[in-house]
């Protein structure tokens, strides 16, 4: 029984495997309407969420499958001091895949732990995402047609931005790939992932306060959100929230099939007149997202369309 | 300087010396050794050291060699028997330390489920550094 707590929990053979599935279930839907019948999808959300939450369940809807569903943390027995563990093994009796997201740094993994059925990360605090991660890297591959051979530049919140470690980790194991960094002094990415990813991959990397200077050499703008929900001062939030704004100006120097994206909800990071570029790909990436939980919620359940 | 040698029990050898004091009370030794006598020599010359601490123990008790691991790899574990050494394992850094270290990360799992085990991967063994396997955050370690 496999979970996905990490975006690295997936070789990338089983990542190509994952686009592989998605590209076919956006080729020929009808196929996939109905693999998942008799499952159920427990959805276990105790942090606020509209997107991911609605995209897995659409996805397991999709597969002809069920959805339960827990939207807050207050209307669940967590409210009443249940201990994670105890829930896993609760909900693994009423569902066969769970999707949790949980304000607390590795809450999921301790559900896969304890659960009987798979468990799919769906955000822990600051930590990780890995199914945004696989929305971006079908995004890309959608646009780009590969994965390998881009440079990708992330700009705005790289210190607690988790879909930016993630992506970052799952793109270095890729060949020719640059990562430009860019962002203020405060929210530069963590040491840690430098050292650990960037520098023992050999990837090479530049870091900048400027993204004007590096914008001409980018295939990839990766733009991120300066997150109130991450800080623990409101102070340094309101300092740095509008740090990098991307308007249509700014994108004079950008190639002309350089792809945007953002793992959204946007404030106002990226200018709504920017929306109608054709470099725009946010709102794409919303719809691969679902396309690859499809994906791995057939591959986790061990399900297939029949040929 | 002379203290007895045992007849059954364990000889931790080879402490950095200065170290055999945190050793005995991060293994408990005092609450764990309550009814038998423990020596803790410091400073005793080394021909490979220096100078090097060493933990006696008249009994064979149940020890956590991660703890010994973590804090001073190198360090020599004797199985005595019968006034004979009949095991003798060096110990290195584990890959793995359950309860020895703690979590300070507020966002962590482990900071509101207190049932949950605290535990460290070690993930750079050259740099010593252990990572929490909830949410990754390094061992502040002193």
């Amino acid at each position: 029984m496999r979970s996905l707590i990490d975006i690295v929990d997936l070789t990338v053979e089983e990542i190509e495997g994952l686009i592989t599935t998605a590209l076919d279930i956006i080729d020929d839907p009808k196929k996939y309407s109905e693999v998942c019948r008799g499952k159920k999808l427990a959805t276990l959300f105790f942090e606020p969420s509209t997107r991911t939450r609605l995209s897995f369940e659409a996805a397991m809807y999709e597969l002809g499958g069920n959805v339960l569903s827990v939207s807050s943390g207050a209307s669940s027995s967590a409210s009443k001091g249940e201990s994670i563990a105890d829930t896993a093994k609760v909900v693994s009796c009423y569902a066969d895949i769970i999707a949790m997201r949980h304000p607390k740094e590795g809450a999921p993994m301790v559900a896969a732990m304890n659960a009987s059925v798979p468990v799919i990360n769906a955000g822990d605090g600051g930590h990780n995402h890995p199914t945004q991660t696989l929305a971006d890297i079908l995004t890309i591959y959608r646009e780009k047609g590969k994965l390998d051979h881009l440079a990708v530049g992330f700009c705005g919140d790289l210190k607690f931005g988790r879909t930016v470690h993630s992506l970052i980790r799952a793109l270095s194991r890729y060949e020719g790939i640059k990562i430009v960094l860019i962002s203020p002094e405060e929210l530069k990415l963590p040491s840690y992932v430098k050292k650990d990813v960037l520098q023992k991959e050999g990837i090479p990397y530049e870091q900048t306060t400027d993204l004007l200077s590096v914008m001409p050499e980018l295939d990839v703008l990766y733009m991120t959100r300066v997150q109130k929900e991450r800080f623990f001062n409101e102070e340094d939030y309101l300092r740095l929230k509008d740090s990098y704004i991307l308007t249509p100006d700014k994108l004079c120097g950008a190639k002309s099939d350089m792809s945007i994206l953002h793992p959204l909800p946007r404030v106002n990071e990226i200018a709504v007149a920017i929306d109608s570029d054709p470099r725009a790909c946010y709102f794409k990436q919303v719809l691969n997202a679902k396309y690859m939980r499809m994906a791995l919620i057939l591959k986790l359940l061990g399900l297939e369309a029949e040929k | 300087m002379n203290i007895d040698s045992i007849k059954n029990g364990l000889v931790i050898d080879h402490i950095t010396a200065g170290r055999g004091m945190e050793l005995y009370r991060l293994l408990g030794l005092d609450v764990l050794c309550r009814d038998c006598s423990v020596a803790l020599i410091n400073n005793v010359p080394s021909r490979k050291m220096g100078r090097k601490d060493i933990i006696k123990i008249d009994t064979d008790v149940e020890i956590n060699t991660d703890i010994i691991g973590f804090v001073d790899p190198g360090v020599t574990v004797n199985l005595i028997k019968d006034s004979m050494i009949v095991e003798k394992k060096q110990i290195s850094l584990p890959e793995k330390l359950t309860n020895v270290i703690f979590c300070k990360n507020p966002r962590c799992i482990t900071s509101t489920e207190q049932e949950l085990p605290h535990i460290f991967r070690l993930t750079d063994p050259e740099g010593k550094i252990y990572r929490c396997i909830y949410c990754e955050t390094k061992a502040e370690i002193k």
